[in-house]
This record gives C-alpha cells, sequence and structure tokens, in this order.
C-alpha cells in the first residue's frame, strides 16, 4: 500500500542532485522509518547510564518506544516498550529502576529484564487450557532483534539480518576510539544528563549539516565574533582568557577558505568523518597536566598517536553525530517528516584531571545546551530549509560543490586537497539513502 | 516593609529591562562577580562542574548580548517578544550588611514568529546591597518544564 504511494525512488537520487521530496513527503518519511531506521544499527544509549540492575532508559527506535534495561546478570537488553497483554505501555517514566522485574501497571503482568513473562495474576485459573502463558513467546515482551555494543556504547537493530554492528561502523569506528583513546583509563562515563531540543525540520537536514564546512563562517558570525571581542578584552585584563572563548571564536576565525583546508572521509551506509579541529591541544598547564597522566597510561609514542587523532565531528548514519575529541554526541531521533528530536549528551574521560572534563563541559553547556550560542542559528536555517522545500519554488536540492572531483578507492570516498567544503559527505549521505531504501524487505 | 519593597522593585526592573531588550543594562543588575544560573537539573547544588543550561558570568553574557546585536544572528532575525510576570517576592534572609536572599515566582510568555511558548518556575537570587540599591550576585533559574524537551531554543535569559 505505502510502497504504491512512492513514486519510484530510483529517480529521486542523482550523484549531484536530490528531489525534494525526500525531504517532505510523509509517506517517503514513513518508508524511510521501515527501511533504515528500523532496520540498521541504531544508537542507545551508553552503558554508563543503567550501571545497576533493573536500571532503564527508553529509547525511540525508528518509530518503536524500545526500552534499554539493565538485567540481574548484568546483561543490556533492548525491549519494545510494551505489555504482551494488552499493548499496554510498560515504562511511563523517560528512565528510572523497575526493581527486580517489571510489573505492568494495568493487569499486572510481570516480566524479567530480558522481557520473559515472569508471571500472571491468577494465571493458572484464567489461563489453563488456552494458549497463553509461559510457553507461548507471544506472551513475553518482545525483544529488539539484535543488540551489540562498542567501547560501552549500545546499539540496536530491530531486523534479524544484515551486517553485525562492527561491519556497519566500519572506520567509523573511529568516533568511539578516540573517545575512549583520549581517557587514561581507555574509557568514558557518562555525564548524567541529557539536552533534548527538537528541530522543526527533516532529520536529513540535521545530518547533511554536521559535515557541512561551507556553513559555519556564515551562521555562527555573530556568536565567533562576539566571543573573539569579550576573548581578547579579558586576555588584555588577565594576560589568558579560558579555552571556551576560543572555540566560540574559532566559528568566526576560521575562515570559508580556512575550512577548505580540511578533508572529509565518505563511507560505506553512509557514514562520514570531517577532520580538522580548533586547537584543541594548546601548551597550557591544564592540557601539559593530563599529557603526563597520560603519557603514564599509554607511553609516549602511543600518547602521541592518540593526541595526534585529528576529527572534528563523525557522522554515524543514520542518527549519530559525535565529536570525539570533545566528548559528546548527538543522538537523532525523527519524530514525523518535520521534527526531529535531538538528544545530547557529554561523557568524562576515565582517569583525566578535572580540568580536561570542565574543558569539554564548557563547550557542551555553550554549543548544546538549549540556551546554546551556536546551533541556535542552525535550527533557524534548518527551519527555514524546510519550509523552502516544502514549497514548489524548484524540485532539486543540489549537492554540487567539487563534484566530480572525489576521490573514490572503493572502500572510501576522500575530498582532495583544500577541498574540506566538498559536498562529498551529501552526496555519499544520499547515495548511501538511496541504497537503503531500494534494498528488499 | 522598607526592604520588601525595595527588593520587589528590584525584581521588576529587571523583568522589564529583559522584555524591554535593554540587555546592557539587564546585565548592569549583576555584580562584577555576579552569576546567571539555570540548571540542568533542579537537584544540582552548584553550577561549577555541572551541565547547565545557563551558567554564565558577566563576560559571558556580554557575548551573549553582542551575539544578539549582531546583524547576521539569524535566529534573531523573525519577530519575537518576551513579557514576564514576577510574584510571590518573600525575602528568605536579610545580612547584617544588607545583603538579602530572596525567592519569587515567575511566568514568561515568548512569542517567535507566529509561535507562542511558556516557561514558569522559580527564582532564587542573592542580592548584594549597595548604596542605594542591590547588584545581584547569584540569580538561580529553576524552570518548571526546564527538563521538558526544548522545542526550538532558548535565546537569551529567562
Ligand atoms: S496490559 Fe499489561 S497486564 Fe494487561
Ligand atoms: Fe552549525
Amino acid at each position: 500500500m505505502l510502497q504504491e504511494r512512492v513514486p519510484d525512488l530510483a529517480k529521486f537520487v542523482e550523484p549531484d542532485r536530490v528531489r525534494r521530496e525526500v525531504y517532505v513527503d510523509p509517506a517517503i518519511f514513513e518508508l524511510e522509518m521501515q527501511r533504515i531506521h528500523e532496520r540498521y544499527w541504531i544508537y542507545c544509549g551508553h552503558e554508563t547510564q543503567v550501571p545497576r540492575p533493573g536500571d532503564y532508559y527508553t529509547v525511540q527506535i525508528g518509530r518503536q518506544p524500545m526500552l534499554m534495561v539493565r538485567g540481574k546478570d548484568r546483561k543490556l537488553h533492548v525491549l519494545y516498550n510494551r505489555c504482551p497483554h494488552r499493548g499496554n505501555m510498560m515504562c511511563g517514566d523517560r528512565h528510572g529502576n523497575t526493581g527486580e522485574f517489571f510489573r505492568c501497571s494495568y493487569h499486572a503482568w510481570t516480566f524479567r529484564h530480558d522481557g520473559a513473562l515472569r508471571s500472571i495474576p491468577m494465571m493458572e485459573s484464567g489461563y489453563a487450557g488456552t494458549r497463553f502463558g509461559k510457553d507461548n513467546p507471544d506472551c513475553s515482551m518482545k525483544r529488539a532483534a539484535r543488540v551489540e555494543s562498542y567501547r560501552g556504547f549500545v546499539f540496536a537493530s530491530l531486523a534479524t539480518n544484515g551486517p553485525g554492528l562492527l561491519e556497519f561502523l566500519g572506520e567509523s569506528r573511529i568516533a568511539f576510539d578516540d573517545m575512549c583513546d583520549r581517557a587514561p583509563e581507555g574509557e568514558v562515563e557518562i555525564v548524567p544528563n541529557c539536552f533534548r531540543v527538537i528541530q522543526r525540520s527533516n532529520w536529513k537536514i540535521f545530518l547533511e549539516n554536521q559535515l557541512d564546512a561551507l556553513h559555519p563562517s556564515v551562521v555562527h558570525q555573530s556568536t565567533g565574533r562576539a566571543a573573539m571581542d569579550v576573548e581578547s578584552r579579558i586576555k588584555k585584563q588577565t594576560g589568558q582568557a579560558p579555552l571556551s572563548y576560543h572555540m566560540l571564536s574559532a566559528f568566526a576565525a576560521v575562515t570559508i577558505e580556512k575550512w577548505d583546508g580540511f578533508q572529509t572521509l565518505n563511507y560505506p551506509y553512509g557514514h562520514c568523518i570531517l577532520t580538522g579541529y580548533m586547537g584543541l591541544r594548546p601548551k597550557d598547564p591544564d592540557t601539559l597536566a593530563y599529557e603526563k597522566v597520560m603519557q603514564k597510561a599509554y607511553g609516549k609514542k602511543r600518547m602521541e598517536e592518540i593526541l595526534g587523532v585529528n576529527i572534528h565531528h563523525v557522522l554515524i548514519y543514520p542518527g549519530l553525530s559525535v565529536q570525539s575529541a570533545l566528548q559528546q554526541l548527538r543522538a537523532v531521533r525523527p519524530l514525523g517528516v518535520d521534527r526531529t528530536l535531538t538528544e545530547i549528551w557529554h561523557f568524562r574521560l576515565k582517569g583525566a584531571p578535572e580540568p580536561i572534563y570542565r574543558r569539554s563541559l564548557a563547550y557542551y553547556n555553550l554549543v548544546n545546551s538549549p540556551a546554546t550560542l551556536i546551533n541556535a542559528d542552525d535550527l533557524e536555517n534548518f527551519w527555514k530549509c524546510h519550509q523552502g522545500l516544502a514549497s514548489d519554488g524548484g524540485d532539486w536540492v543540489t549537492f554540487g560543490r567539487h563534484f566530480g572531483r572525489d576521490l573514490d578507492n572503493g572502500s572510501v570516498v576522500e575530498t582532495g586537497p583544500n577541498m574540506g567544503t566538498s559536498e562529498a559527505p551529501m552526496r555519499n549521505q544520499m547515495k548511501a539513502w538511496a541504497k537503503y531504501m531500494q534494498a528488499a524487505a | 516593609m522598607k526592604t520588601q519593597h525595595q527588593v520587589e522593585q528590584f525584581l521588576y526592573r529587571q523583568a522589564e529591562l529583559l522584555d524591554a531588550k535593554q540587555w546592557q543594562e539587564y546585565i548592569d543588575l549583576f555584580a562584577a562577580d555576579g552569576v546567571y544560573w539555570v540548571p540542568a537539573d533542579p537537584a544540582h547544588k552548584t553550577w561549577e562542574g555541572m551541565p547547565a543550561i545557563f551558567a554564565e558570568d558577566k563576560n559571558l553574557m556580554t557575548v551573549r548580548m553582542q551575539r544578539v546585536l549582531h546583524p547576521d544572528a539569524w535566529s534573531q532575525r523573525p519577530m519575537w517578544a518576551t513579557n514576564h510576570v514576577v510574584s510571590n517576592v518573600v525575602i528568605e534572609k536579610t545580612g547584617a550588611n544588607g545583603d538579602v536572599h530572596v525567592r519569587s515566582r515567575f511566568h514568561m510568555l515568548e512569542l517567535r514568529r507566529d509561535d507562542v511558548r511558556h516557561f514558569a518556575g522559580s527564582y532564587r537570587h542573592h542580592l548584594k546591597k549597595t548604596k542605594d540599591d542591590y547588584r545581584i550576585k547569584l540569580q538561580r533559574v529553576d524552570m518548571t518544564n526546564a527538563q521538558a524537551a526544548y522545542d526550538y531554543v532558548l535565546q537569551v535569559w529567562v
């Protein structure tokens, strides 16, 4: 039925442009949820979010309300947030602890942390001789088809078949390696706070923005300039301004020409990496103290390797944007064709001195909080983008910058020298999108 | 009674400056070491080292002001306005030097393009007595809806 309403998808994506319907057609959105979000690996959360048995967090995968829960055996389970009896939602809160087992608030069926039916009130008298009971899997909470984690980051897939998590992530797993390796203990730990911000635009508009090196010096000029001003005043007064000012002023200081000096790497499944970072390894006493701890943990050579990793953003299609060097990520939860929730988390490097945590926390607060000095102007542009695409003012979204100059070696598409502002990441994402969407069910 | 009146007048003035978009005058209400804080979680006891929706000293407040005034602050282009009502003003503590701790309630309506949003909650002000007025040492803002998802974001102080 649905498929019939969706016109021939092959005609929607050309190598350097995409039809506008891809962003605004509700029928295409439904199909995306089925064929992409509810089939491939979606980020659920970090293991440290649910440290104790019974701890759970709700998470939306595509259109499916799910639960990530820690079992008594310490194993993590991802379940549909739904009671098999009459369909009641199991956990009505966003997160919490469910105790020894789940207990449905409607008729008190109870379930183990892995979803298996535990008890039904008066089971014998009520269900003896019926097909309902512990032997019938339909009487247990349904589980995500597959759950895997990488370095503490938990993903689920609602489809039985498909690539495993590691194969799916491919080179993009550097997002987690870069983040965890920067910890002297090789692990990160969640900062227990989630900023949740809704964008009034299609989810792909956000993803395409993540590696859009063309936009920062246009969109974030106001904050960059303001920060630069105050930064230089503080420097004059005290000799040194906090690094957080530099993180903001870089948005103005790094010109389009400089962004061109960075590089994008584009992988199968739509993942992309933007290299280049703004002064994360200064020579201040805090950094030097941190380097000492790192050197002790890893030795000089390995430490240099770790701190030399030069990544700005990693986009893990279709729903995760990671800034590994700053230990934060944004998970994308599409709510509708024109509404997208972002869940924004920060992590602590285990074993790193407090000032290093404070430094990335400043970025988390200033850039990623609901009072963001940066994303406000992105969201304004996303909304305008969506408005424009909903109109008949044109049929295509174009991704032509540096088209035809990508270096494709088969497993990765790289942008050449001084092509950091190439629209290769958008082309790569849409190429992957077309493949996902046309894959047989 | 006199202190109560003065404190109320101070809070009303602060709200008025926000609604009138007189950002510099608003910042001037803070003491040199003053902090504006909107905790990410009502349980938080300090802004230091904690995720926060706002945690700004006067320097950061100045960044926010200058950014908002920049002609290319795209999110500031569309029409927007706020209306604050401050009430339930209770003085919790008065120091020998005239400093006061005050709690109050606020309700803010925001119009942006054609959309109206509401934010409400409580203010806690630590006010430092000056010769004939007060300056803010700390303003803590606990929005009742701080934990809800934000449909779009906040641009200036609440
Ligand atoms: S719906 Fe859950 S026990 Fe009846
Ligand atoms: Fe941006």
